[in-house]
């Protein structure tokens, strides 16, 4: 009786196990080229984990539209596996041991946002596969040495300096001193945001302003209203607020309905938080950092210009037909492309010519100029500083993009 | 530490700070203590400790914003989401709830969380995880040079609140249902004896319970966000204002209700709004401790 | 102990020394199943054998995380500079740190958890039925926030640790190897615990409580020397998990009550309560339900998650090894 119990059970065990190896890699089809991606489509990142999500399949299709990727005398088409990490970085983590371990990727697209990167980062490095991302912009990823990271964005501490610049100017134009300036900070506590407060802290102090605030937001956000008060009473010259979709949403909702005066507001997410479409006048002049704009002049030959990117994108995704096509999307296909680019430069599929073609990048895009430092930032490519002038999107900053006058102060 | 102390004078240097917190966590109390009233109902009559409390707020949130997204008045959103979770909650009971009533205490937590799982999941599948809100035409009163602003879609909140609050105590106390399950709350074996399905009962205050929830959802999501995941959140305040109050005090729920309503807006404006769910869960642990030490001295312990 | 059950026994062993070369490409995953094997069988300690439900016990996993990520950093480095957001120069570790950083602060990680066990029990073990299970979660929700909002060990940001030095294949081998001896140590242990007068005097309280007490049994300590002694070993593991995800962050890492800390208790019900070989079986089950789901389900895995578990509890709350107990009543317990 014994005995028969051990067995059985040990042939479960064994049973168990074997049909849990048994889903073993995919088919590889010969002209499929095949990315891995751990995206977040649940949890608290899934707005903007879409986004990308889209911005690499509309990718995807046009390269494939345009004859492909042409690696040495043989033509491929891209296919991305995606996996959802829920929000949850042990759980990219896992996915991307899968992603290499079962699914044989070699190559990785980026997830959604600074903290799933810097969850993922470390694994691609030790599996020396080479992953292009698009989504994590806190400097806290490139300190690490990684060699097989390539992010095609901008760095989270320039999202909001030109803002604090800006402020400076201001002040200095109305008769006092930047050291005046009061500024508050309010940013969600995760890697992105702790580092946009990083760099508004040291241009706050190159400047010698006094930081009157300096708060966070939680996870669950659902109401600032304790941080506007204090807004009220401590009357701030410019107020920076970053929570990725959700906090520029209960951003703007709240200070409008607080009818909170503060001359300069700046937030990240306006568009793929759509603002302008969720909250109307409410989001007038309020200043919002983009690593694109539709309006910049860049062009590339698949995408053509940054202008025609938008259009054939709504008309692929008629969802976003009534509003922005947010950043997040535009640089998930500039990833791609840059894929594209450093394949049939390296002329083969090796995963360590790949990587030696993807610190070689210089690449022109509609997404901007795209090249990489030792670290595997895009140092080609600047922020830009828009304002919501009656619900339309104008550069106000850097000066050489600008295309239209701030308007300061800021009416409530 | 600077920050706290320096909040903290804020407090004194301008008194009318207090009135607006005050207020502040008045309206949203009132919200929790709503949602708590419902577990305590389940809790006291049918011993269930409900974990999907928060969900179903957030699922009555969703029918709200979902009809307005159809056209509807949104205001009408609070009797549908009503009667929808009713149904919801009828569903449940029947399915999970009704065989977990006679076991052990661990039983219900545990089903009740897989429910909030499974409950928050399908909402982030059928509406997406934005962040959602209804948005009402009404104006904003101000007072104090505009220093404490009441929109007055707020105050059409929680006068709902109010008036579905007392509903539910008139219901209790006068109706023969209300009879029958404060007789089962009382005694369940006795109360069977004298003829009462006690089936029904339970089928009811559940069903009630959640439609509780749901209404109090749809009130949340005109004047607050939803988002499928905060349920959760709703959770806690339930159970930390109903391990304050005890089961079967009305008064007290709401009392604490509103208390922890203003103790967090406090705790968010002395600590920042980061500690906010932090100063909850110490609410709670706190109520736990005290309840514990006047157990002990009456040398029994908190079951 | 018979020859047979030491062939048993052998036989285990062997499949667990060579089951990551059987398996190559599934090292990771066999190594997080020995992960829950282990927080299984620890959560049984309090909750099957003692009769006290915590749903608090992730307080030890992520409380181990960071003893052992701040241990190893701090022998090497500043942490408040360390964990910086604006850092800007590299901050590394040579192999030996790296090893010698590890095994101390895993170790260090299983003894403060074991202190930090002792503290919150002596608090919480007040507590019975229900209020203990809520009181364990309070305490572990908010030792998360409270750990996320404190800025020198990186606050939200959460940790990155070094990645293993050298070769990636023998690191995977490395972490299955920690985890898998753990959860063999603590199996052992148990077995023998269970055996002893100990493991008797701790069913006694599951029992009656008030029986027990009156017997002479000094409850509280027993209480806290058996939940110690789990978050010991949760504490280790803990440990080990921060050197192998490399990056961390408290709330959904680190302190996910929601997950692991649940899926523990899961496992213990799927596979039976207060039996030796319950938590084993159960996690090795829920474990490869937990897989497939993630494979073949894709965004309906916690839909498909919340309803295993409601009806593990509702419908086979006896578990795996209650149901053979059921359909042999002959057969001895394993």
């Amino acid at each position: 009786m014994k005995k028969l119990t051990y067995t059985g059970l040990l042939a479960g065990l064994i049973a168990g196990a074997s049909m849990l190896f048994a889903h073993s890699s995919m088919a590889q089809e010969c002209e499929d080229l095949v990315l891995g991606s751990a995206i977040s489509l649940t949890g608290k990142y899934a707005t903007n984990g879409v986004h990308a999500q889209n911005g690499y399949e509309f990718a995807v299709k046009k390269i494939a539209q345009a004859g492909g990727v042409k690696v040495g005398d043989k033509c491929y088409n891209f296919k991305v596996v995606y996996y959802d990490d829920e929000s949850k970085g042990d759980r990219a983590a896992t996915l991307v041991e899968r992603l290499v371990n079962q699914d044989k990727v070699q190559y990785m697209l980026g997830p959604y946002s600074s903290g799933m990167t810097k969850a993922i980062a470390p694994v691609t490095e030790k599996y020396q596969i080479p992953m292009v991302e698009a989504e994590g912009a806190s400097r806290s990823l490139f300190n690490q040495g990684y060699k097989y990271l390539f992010a095609v964005l901008s760095t989270s501490e320039q999202y909001l300096a030109s803002a604090i610049a800006l402020a400076a100017e201001k002040a200095q134009a109305s008769g006092s001193t930047p050291s005046s300036v009061k500024v508050a900070i309010a940013v969600e506590n995760d890697p992105f945001s702790l580092d946009i407060r990083a760099g508004v802290l040291e241009d706050a102090e190159k400047f010698g302003m006094q930081i009157v605030i300096d708060e966070q937001l939680p996870r669950d956000l659902s109401d600032m209203s304790a941080i506007l008060t204090k807004v009220k009473l401590l009357k701030p010259d410019v107020l920076v607020v970053s929570g990725h979709s959700k906090g520029a949403a209960t951003a703007v909702r709240q200070i409008g309905e607080q009818n909170i005066d503060v001359p300069m507001i700046a937030i990240t997410h306006c568009e793929a938080a759509d603002v302008v479409g969720n909250f109307g006048a409410a989001a007038n002049d309020f200043l919002c950092s983009t690593q694109w704009a539709e309006s910049l002049t860049y062009e590339d030959p698949i995408f053509g210009s940054a202008s025609n990117y938008e259009k054939e994108f709504k008309s692929a995704y008629p969802e976003y037909a009534q509003k922005k096509v947010p950043y997040q999307t535009a640089q998930a296909s500039a990833a791609v492309y840059v894929f594209k680019d450093a394949f049939e430069r390296a002329g083969t599929l090796d995963k360590q010519a790949i990587r030696n073609a993807l610190s070689a990048t210089d690449l022109a895009t509609f997404y901007g100029q795209i090249k990489f430092s030792e670290a595997g930032n895009n140092i080609a490519k600047p922020m830009v500083l828009r304002q919501i002038q009656d619900g339309v999107y104008n550069v106000v900053a850097p000066s050489n993009f600008a295309s239209h006058a701030l308007n300061w102060p800021r009416k409530p | 530490m600077d920050q706290i102390l320096g909040n903290l004078s804020l407090l004194f240097e301008f008194p009318v700070v207090n009135v607006k917190i005050i207020l502040d966590g008045v309206m949203i109390g009132a919200l929790f203590a709503l949602a708590a009233y419902g577990l305590a109902l389940v809790w006291g009559v049918m011993n269930v400790k409900n974990l999907a409390q928060g969900d179903f707020v957030i699922t009555g949130g969703y029918v709200a914003w979902w009809l307005s997204g159809q056209g509807l008045p949104p205001l009408l959103g609070v009797p549908i989401a009503f009667v929808v979770l009713w149904g919801i909650g009828w569903v449940i009971y029947k399915l999970v709830i009704s065989r977990v009533i006679e076991r052990d205490l661990f039983t219900s937590l545990l089903a009740t969380f897989g429910l909030a799982i499974m409950i928050a999941q399908l909402l982030n599948l059928m509406f997406g995880s934005d962040t959602q809100s209804i948005q009402l035409k009404y104006d904003t009163l101000y007072f104090f040079d505009g220093f404490v602003d009441v929109p007055i879609a707020k105050l059409i909140g929680v006068l709902m609140a109010i008036s579905l609050a007392a509903a539910v105590i008139i219901f209790m106390k006068t109706s023969r249902m209300g009879q029958a399950i404060r007789a089962t709350a009382q005694d369940a074996r006795a109360a069977r004896v004298l003829g009462i399905d006690t089936d029904k009962v339970y089928a009811f205050t559940f069903s009630l319970n959640s439609a509780i929830c749901g209404a109090a959802g749809a009130i949340i999501v005109m004047v607050w966000v939803i988002q499928p995941f905060y349920g959760i959140s709703y959770s806690i305040r339930a159970f930390v204002i109903v391990t304050a109050a005890g089961l079967g005090n009305l008064p007290g729920v709401i009392a604490a209700g509103l208390g922890i309503g203003v103790a967090e807006q406090y705790g968010a404006h002395i600590f920042g709004i980061g500690y906010q769910q932090a100063v909850a869960v110490l609410l709670l642990l706190l109520v736990l401790m005290i309840r514990m030490l006047q157990q002990r001295r009456m040398r029994q312990s908190l079951k | 102990m018979n020859t047979k059950n030491i062939i048993f026994y052998v036989a285990l062993l062997v499949l667990t020394a060579i089951a990551p070369f059987l398996f190559p490409d599934f090292r990771t995953q066999l190594a997080t199943l020995w992960l829950m094997i282990v927080v299984a069988m620890t959560w049984d300690m309090t909750g099957g054998q003692m009769g006290y439900n915590s749903l608090g016990n992730i307080l030890f996993y992520g409380t181990g995380m960071y003893v052992a990520a701040v241990i190893s950093i701090g022998m090497v480095h500043d942490v408040g500079a360390y964990t910086d957001a604006g850092r800007l120069e590299l901050m590394t570790f040579t192999e030996r740190q790296y090893f010698v950083g590890a095994i101390v602060g895993i170790i260090g990680a299983g003894l403060f958890c074991s202190v930090t066990a002792i503290v919150v029990g002596y608090v919480t073990f007040g507590l019975r039925g229900p209020y203990f299970a809520i009181g364990t979660l309070g305490v572990a929700i908010a030792a998360g926030e409270l750990v996320s909002n404190w800025g020198w060990i990186g606050g939200g940001q959460g940790i990155s640790l070094p990645v293993y030095p050298g070769n990636f294949d023998v690191g995977k081998l490395f972490f299955y190897y920690l985890f898998a001896g753990t959860g063999v140590v603590l199996f052992m242990f148990l077995k023998w615990l269970y055996s002893t007068r100990f493991g008797a005097a701790i069913n006694a309280i599951r029992d009656d409580e008030e029986k027990a007490e009156a017997m002479g049994i000094h409850t509280m300590r027993y209480k806290l020397t058996t939940w110690a002694m789990a978050a010991f070993f949760v504490g280790i593991v803990g440990g080990i998990s921060g050197f192998q995800l490399i990056h961390f962050e408290p709330l959904e890492t680190a302190y996910q009550t929601t997950n692991l800390g649940i899926f523990m208790v899961v496992c213990v019900l799927l596979g039976g309560k207060g039996t030796l070989w319950g938590p084993v079986i159960g996690a090795i089950l829920f474990h490869f339900i937990k897989e497939v789901t993630w494979n073949y389900f894709l965004g309906w895995q916690w839909v498909a998650l919340g309803a295993l578990i409601v009806v593990t509890v509702v419908y086979f709350q006896d578990g795996v090894m209650g149901w053979l107990a059921h359909r042999k009543p002959q057969s001895p317990r394993l």
